[in-house]
């Protein structure tokens, strides 16, 4: 998965000379690699950048002095003084007979097939003038069934199948799911799965990385067939709209039908290096979904009628109004989104602020990352990513602890596995499921949900007690490490094994790998942040960083992952309760008055309600009017029973989202607003990288962008806000950011910038706290291990602990439009160990009902050992089985996120009658 | 068996001592009864012969110490069940059961020769008591063979007694691991699996290699159509091969070996484990061997039956678990082979010479062959030649001496016409290079090469562009179809061929041939793709009339290619006895009582009833 790489840096590196030029490689470079990068095309087919040569197709041949014949240029590392031609009549002979050799099997119809204007092996073929008579074509060639058959994501046609080779490789070492084999041998050869079982039966995750790398069109989405030709595709660059990784996509798009046809990525970008996961490739299905709202709807008589935009706006600035005038500012409370760009989400909270005139503005954050924000910003000063995906690739260790890495942010994954399998790095799994990472992992611990601190406490014990803490990067660069010490002194193994269930000296192994590493990543997601100690999670795991050091330079780091697409922008924009864009306190009165003066209003210094305190607000009646863009806390928040009747009862609700999800169900008025691929804007992925999101097809009806709408509404209640285009809204926030003083579409346009980016000139920021911390000094915080909110009792004997699947995204609005994700994930299940599902007489697929002191779902049972006795776990997808009736909306005290990581429950067959 | 206890040697001394032990019961005058139980004695009954025997001693009871062994291949096979009597080395051939009373009366209890047994030497008609006698063994010297019908394979004992085992001994308590190099570099041993790379690079470059842990295997895919001269060692003298991997990990620092056999092997599949189990045991195996600071131990992993996993990057991802596909060798498997780990591969004859090059010094071996290519070569000696069987031959002997010495020359009166060596991708040589030495180089540059050891005498019955097809035929089956060349181009050469075989073959054909050729020699894979083209190549080099004559004439000069040539009836050798026409399916037989017979040729379907039913030869080919 080698990112290109630069050349002639550094000296004594291999020269080599090729058609006459001198070039300068790199050391392990292969010849084709060299040529590539220099502009000097040599014709290959079963080379991927990604990717270990393999030397089977045999069209790259050069010729090399003093090689004895031709060599192939993909499998030959340059050595210093080889001189290469590329281009001989000879070589060119024997390219056109290989060319002959793959058209002979290759059933040629490009003016029917798909891939025309993108396959390879067809510029080839013009380019060595093939006549495709020269050997007789083989008898019987028809489409046969395979293992593709019936499958919703891709199909394999063996007909075009030149067996290169790529997608068995990518497979296996990108992916490492090797779902993917030749069968048979010689002229028979073609690709399946292990003893030809059905793709979805197999180890496949459907990622879609073999169409990616395919280099004709054996391999092609299956719904892509026959809509378009890739010559006739029109393809726009921009962001992915699912998780936080924010990897590029290319949408491609026929443009007499205004569909996007296919999702491809370039080898070579960044961070996704051309890779993706099955949500990026499959999951763009919505977009042009018949379900899409493409007018405004107001609630008349408990019914929705179909409204004009002047209608709407005027109906919503009205009510606004009206409440605010009676009850004031503060009965009002704005979420705003994580699926937004920046700019809507700017021009959200100006509007709550400096508009409506509150600080309740919040988005869903709330739900997954505010602990982080919260503990980190105490730790170190700033509550981000600190470190660079890429330098995952290089850290000596890896400790994952509460992210299930591959199924959540599966690109990320792949940088782990490559950490593992090509760069030799140690990983800790540190998770109550042996989640898909644990094969790669040196130790898997597997803690009761909720002891994460007992765990990380233990393991500071160890490494204090063992003399492996970095003494002078405590005493130069922290403060307060006596106050931890004091609290660790007590923690030992022992101690903590009596509470998460873990091994002692498993503790101590995880604690011996982690400090003795070189360089060591924190990989942490929603397994230490959803918990009511969620902040004391976090603080943890910043005082193992700072014990051992790994803070402040490259491959180390406390690296929590965003689990939306723009979840990291939407704190940045100040979409939260208690501070401006930037992480500017509302409170500080300096702050307060820079930003009276930017947008032209009195502003509130009060700190406002976080989304399920605005809930519970309702509730008290302090809460009367709610806007909603883009979230859907029907499905999303804990506690659904409590939720639900809140939205019920608040008196004025207004949607503005992209569907009739189940939250715009209780509105007064909807909003149709337009996707990621319908409009201009950027995304902050987890890395802090600010990326481009650019508008690929038309919105549906009147949809319209959200921070369009907003504008309309603010105007129309008396605050005039426009900005024409959204690169004139990057522009103000740039004013007002300091972290991102220096971006600019113009800056973002070809590679994103990562912040603190104070002004046009700085390059960004690639990991953060380098020589000192944002705060100063690294502050460790002892904490003290504080049980869950609700623990097992006789009643609710089992831990429910809930989270993502690879396949599904949050609340399904989205990901469930997909014919290929519906295909392999149809609905939501509980994981239930083999031991508690014999007692309970529960197999695999029956329905259960799970029960919790706040509600219960039916759901198939999924009999795994994947998961610990005494716990079970449910994805919180689906709207059918909505894990989060059963969640419990304790919170946090400080970060007031919700523990939807734990909370009692007890299981039962659902006997049918 | 005070010495064979399950005690564990401990020191190169104890196994001397036991050595010494063994030894000194075999006393020149110790009744022995050998019988060959390699493949080829076997499929003629000599297991069998070998119960007889063994039940006979036990009816002779204690008053007469006999032993009777089960033993590997003695290379004669063509005279199998081969049966050898000590004292005296009496060799019997084509023993039947009934003679097993008779030999053991007269030649165990009577030492009398039983004359009728004896080989007779085709030529004089003389009688031969002793293998020295015969030419067929006098022409051959045995090094790697040497054990190979002497001791039972599956007595580790047997072994020892014969100087087994104090090769290893002298490695672990005198030489470094870099002598131990020296010395095989001194030999000049080149390995013997086909490529012919010298042995002592490949282990100095294993050795020097970074990483840990290191691998020695051991390739037992021989699998080649009709040779089994790995076979032969692995079932006939298992030992040896442990010996040679226990020196070479020793040389290059390795603490586990694989050998990989073909699962079609099974006896020695379960000789190499019993050996294996019983080194074990006698701490030849595992931790501290002999005492020492050396440790190394040996798995066995069979194969599925591809020919292509005989090469060593498909070996090892067969080893690996993954399907048995070479790699581009941009890094030498010394360096990252097994598991991605520094990894030395040798063959089984390369192994099995090792303990001899050790005990007598590479010097000595280094006396044996030619300039280039030292010692000796096994080969599987089959085709129309009198004796077909196992060889062991000095590099350097010429084609003519293995051909008309060894093997009798060509059965039948017939013309010797090519004789292919180096298993199915070698090539084709002709009777004008008969004189050619056998040896690496001087085989690569007639377009064949020495391979594995395969070699297929050829007479003037044979048609070359068939033995072309065949061979392709077979390569084209067993690329593994990785790169393009090997994968489609072998099978379009073997579509040209097919038409000219069957007369439907165009000018051009033979140039289109070559040009393909040249792309697989210059631009496959692996070395099965590389040499793959070397049938064809050698054939139109030193044939060309032959598929001159199948393209533009129609007509396959060895008359062996159907509906190229027709049969007539002489009406000389005709005596109208009718046969053929009772026997012709396709009523093209025309013919009376004392009227000579005549083919139809319109009729006629070419089955060749006739040809092979007529018993006065009077049908020809033409």
């Amino acid at each position: 998965m080698g990112e290109p790489r630069p050349l002639g840096k550094g000296l004594g590196e291999p020269a080599v000379t090729i058609n006459g030029k001198a070039l300068v490689g790199q050391t392990g470079q292969s010849i084709l690699e060299l040529a590539l990068a220099n502009g000097i095309e040599i014709p290959n087919l079963c080379y991927d950048a990604r990717l270990s040569p393999s030397g089977s197709c045999r069209l790259c041949v050069v010729d090399v002095e003093g090689e004895e014949g031709p060599v192939c240029a993909c499998t030959l590392q340059i050595q210093p003084g080889m001189v290469v031609r590329t281009e001989t009549e000879e070589l060119r002979a024997i390219r056109k007979t290989v060319l002959e050799l793959l058209f002979y099997e290759h059933r040629g119809a490009c003016t029917t097939c798909d891939e025309n204007g993108n396959c390879k092996l067809q510029r080839y073929a013009y380019e060595y003038q093939l006549s495709d008579d020269v050997f007789e074509p083989p008898a019987g060639q028809e489409q046969r069934e395979n293992y593709t058959t019936g499958n919703e994501a891709l199909e394999y046609d063996t007909g075009k199948c030149i067996r290169c080779g790529r997608c068995i490789r990518i497979c296996e070492e990108v992916q490492a799911d090797s779902a993917l084999t030749f069968k048979g041998r010689a002229a028979s050869v073609e690709v399946t799965t292990a003893f030809d079982i059905a793709l979805n039966d197999s180890t496949c995750e459907l990622c879609g990385q073999c169409i990616s790398s395919c280099p004709t069109g054996a391999l092609y989405e299956r719904a892509a067939k026959g809509k378009g030709q890739c010559k006739d595709l029109v393809r726009t660059r921009t962001t992915c709209p699912y998780c936080g990784v924010g990897c590029q996509i290319d949408l491609n798009v026929n443009p007499k039908t205004e569909r996007i046809i296919r999702v491809t990525s370039e080898v070579g970008c960044i961070p996704n290096n051309g890779n993706l996961c099955v949500k990026g490739r499959f999951g763009m299905d919505f977009i042009a979904s018949d379900k899409r709202l493409t007018e405004p709807l107001i609630k008349r008589n408990g019914k929705f009628e179909k409204a004009t935009w002047e209608e709407a706006i005027k109906f919503v600035a009205e009510r606004l109004k009206c409440i605010r005038s009676e009850f004031g500012a503060d009965s009002i409370a704005g979420l705003s989104s994580a699926k937004c760009t920046n700019e809507d989400n700017y021009v959200f909270q100006k509007f709550i602020r400096a508009c409506v005139g509150t600080n309740n503005v919040d988005h869903c954050a709330r739900l997954c990352h505010a602990s982080t924000v919260v503990g980190l910003a105490r730790a170190f000063g700033s509550g981000a990513m600190t470190n660079s995906i890429d330098e995952l690739k290089k850290a000596g260790c890896i400790f994952v602890i509460g992210s299930n890495t591959t199924e959540a942010h599966p690109v990320i994954g792949l940088y782990i596995k490559e950490a593992v399998m090509k760069n030799g790095a140690e990983l800790i799994v540190a998770d109550p499921r042996a989640i898909d990472l644990a094969r790669f992992a040196r130790l898997h611990i597997a803690q009761a949900p909720g002891t994460d601190v007992a765990l990380i406490n233990a393991m500071m014990n160890v490494i204090i007690a063992e003399e492996l803490h970095d003494k002078s990067f405590i005493k130069e660069r922290t403060e307060d490490f006596e106050k931890l010490e004091a609290i660790v002194k007590g923690f030992t193994p022992e101690k903590a094994e009596g509470i998460t269930t873990i091994p002692a000296d498993k503790i101590r192994a995880a604690a011996r790998l982690y400090a003795k590493a070189k360089t060591a990543s924190i990989i942490y997601s929603m397994g230490i942040t959803q918990h009511t100690t969620g902040t004391d999670n976090v603080l943890s795991l910043a005082n193992l960083a700072m014990l051992t050091g790994n803070v402040g330079a490259e491959s180390t780091g406390v690296n929590p992952l965003r689990g939306q697409n723009n979840v990291q922008g939407a704190c940045d924009l100040g979409a939260l309760p208690d501070v401006y864009p930037g992480y500017q306190s509302v409170e500080d009165s300096q702050i307060q008055a820079k930003f009276e003066s930017a947008w032209g209003e009195k502003l509130s210094c009060r700190t406002g309600l976080t989304v399920v305190e605005m809930m519970h607000a309702i509730e008290e009646e302090k809460i009367k009017a709610l806007y909603v863009m883009g979230e859907n806390p029907a499905l999303s928040d804990p506690n659904l029973n409590r939720t639900r009747r809140a939205l019920q009862t608040v008196d004025f609700l207004a949607v503005q989202d992209i569907f009739l999800s189940e939250t715009a169900e209780y509105a007064d008025v909807v909003l149709p607003s337009t996707c990621f691929a319908e409009k201009d804007g950027t995304f902050t992925n987890t890395e802090r990288r600010v990326q481009r999101v650019r508008k690929a097809v038309a919105p549906p009806g009147q949809a319209r962008s959200d921070w369009e709408i907003i504008c309309e509404v603010a105007t129309k209640m008396g605050y005039p806000m426009a900005y024409g285009r959204a690169d004139k809204i990057m522009d103000e926030i740039a004013t007002v950011t300091p972290i991102y003083g220096g971006m600019s579409f113009e800056r973002i346009d070809s590679v994103g910038l990562q912040w603190p980016c104070p002004d046009k000139k700085h390059p960004g920021t690639r990991f953060l706290h380098e020589g000192t911390f944002k705060r100063g000094k690294g502050k460790f915080h002892p904490v003290e291990f504080v049980a869950a909110d609700e623990l097992p009792d006789e009643d609710y004997p089992f831990v429910l602990t809930t989270g993502r699947q690879l396949y599904q995204f949050h609340t399904g609005t989205m990901t469930r439009k997909s014919a290929v994700i519906n295909q392999v994930s149809p609905t939501g299940y509980v994981e239930i160990h083999p031991d508690d599902a014999e007692r309970l007489e529960i197999s695999s697929g029956e329905n259960v009902e799970v029960i919790t002191r706040r509600g219960k779902v039916t759901t198939p049972a999924r009999v795994t050992s994947s998961i610990e006795k005494g716990w079970l776990f449910i994805p919180f997808h689906f709207r059918e089985c909505p894990a989060n009736m059963l969640t419990n909306d304790a919170l946090d005290p400080t970060a007031k996120i919700p523990e939807f990581k734990v909370c009692a429950a007890a299981v039962h067959l659902v006997r049918s009658s | 068996m005070t010495v064979l206890g399950n005690a564990k040697l401990r020191s190169t001394a104890e196994l001397e001592h036991m050595q010494e032990e063994l030894r000194a019961r075999h006393t020149p005058s110790a009744k022995c009864v050998r019988v060959c139980t390699g493949p080829g004695c076997a499929v003629k009954g000599s297991p069998k012969l070998y119960e007889l025997f063994c039940e006979a001693v036990e009816r002779t009871g204690a008053n007469v110490e006999i032993e009777a062994k089960s033993v590997g291949c003695h290379g004669l096979c063509e005279c199998g069940p081969i049966v050898l009597i000590q004292p005296g080395n009496i060799f019997y051939q084509k023993v039947e059961e009934p003679d097993i009373a008779e030999i053991f009366r007269e030649t165990i209890l009577g030492d009398r020769v039983v004359e009728k047994l004896l080989y007779e030497n085709p030529a004089t008609g003389q009688k031969a008591v002793t293998p020295e006698e015969i030419t067929f063994y006098k022409v051959q010297k045995r090094i790697a063979l040497a054990g190979n019908g002497l001791i039972e394979p599956t007595k580790i004992t047997d072994y020892i007694a014969e100087r087994g085992y104090i090769a290893l001994a002298k490695v672990i308590s005198s030489m470094a691991p870099e002598e131990v190099v020296s010395e095989v570099e001194a030999s000049g041993l080149r390995g013997r699996g086909g490529g012919g790379f010298p042995t002592a690079r490949k282990w100095h470059s294993c050795r020097e290699a970074e990483g840990l842990p290191k691998y020695v295997i051991c390739n037992g895919d021989e699998g080649d159509p009709g040779a089994f001269m790995d076979r032969s060692i692995m079932e006939g003298n298992p030992h040896s091969v442990i010996e040679g991997m226990l020196i070479g990990a020793y040389a290059i620092g390795s603490e586990q070996g694989y050998i990989y056999v073909r699962n079609e092997y099974p006896l020695a599949v379960e000789h190499l484990k019993t050996a294996i189990s019983q080194a074990r045991e006698m701490g030849l195996l595992g931790q501290n061997i002999l005492g020492s600071a050396f440790s190394f131990d040996i798995r066995i992993n069979r194969g599925g039956g591809a020919f292509v996993c005989g090469e060593s990057t498909a070996l090892m991802a067969s080893l690996e678990g993954r399907p048995g596909e070479p790699r581009a060798k941009y890094i030498h498997t010394v360096e990252s082979g097994f598991r991605g780990k520094p990894t030395n591969l040798n063959n089984v004859e390369t192994w099995a010479n090792i303990p001899q090059i050790i005990n007598r010094g590479g010097e000595w071996f280094a006396g044996i062959g030619t300039e280039e290519s030292k010692g000796t070569k096994v080969f599987s000696l089959v085709g129309k030649v009198k004796n077909t069987g196992l060889v062991e031959v000095p590099m350097g002997i010429t084609l003519r001496r293995i051909v008309e010495e060894i093997g009798g020359g060509i059965a039948g009166g017939k013309r010797f016409k090519a004789v292919q060596t180096g298993g199915p991708s070698g090539g084709c040589i002709p009777a004008e290079h008969l004189d050619a030495r056998v040896d690496f180089d001087e085989l690569t540059k007639l377009g064949s090469m020495m391979g594995s050891g395969g070699m297929i005498v050829m007479d003037e019955d044979t048609c070359m562009v068939r033995v072309a097809k065949y061979f392709t035929n077979f390569l084209q089956k067993e690329s593994c179809g990785k790169c393009t060349p090997c994968r489609e181009g072998l099978s379009q050469m073997l579509h040209i061929l097919e038409r000219i075989t069957k007369g439907e073959g165009e000018v051009g054909d033979v140039e289109e041939l070559e040009g393909l050729a040249e792309l697989l020699e210059g631009t496959a894979l692996c070395a099965l793709g590389k040499t793959a083209a070397n049938p064809i190549m050698s054939t139109i080099r030193y044939f060309r009339d032959e598929y001159d004559a199948h393209i533009k004439e129609k007509r396959c000069p060895a008359k062996e290619c159907r509906g190229l040539f027709r049969y007539e009836i002489d009406p000389e050798a005709c005596t109208a006895c009718g046969i053929c026409l009772k026997n012709c399916p396709a009523d093209a037989i025309t013919g009376e009582k004392k009227v000579s017979h005549v083919i139809n040729q319109e009729k006629c379907t070419l089955c060749g009833m006739c040809w092979e039913k007529c018993p006065f030869t009077a049908v020809l080919k033409v």
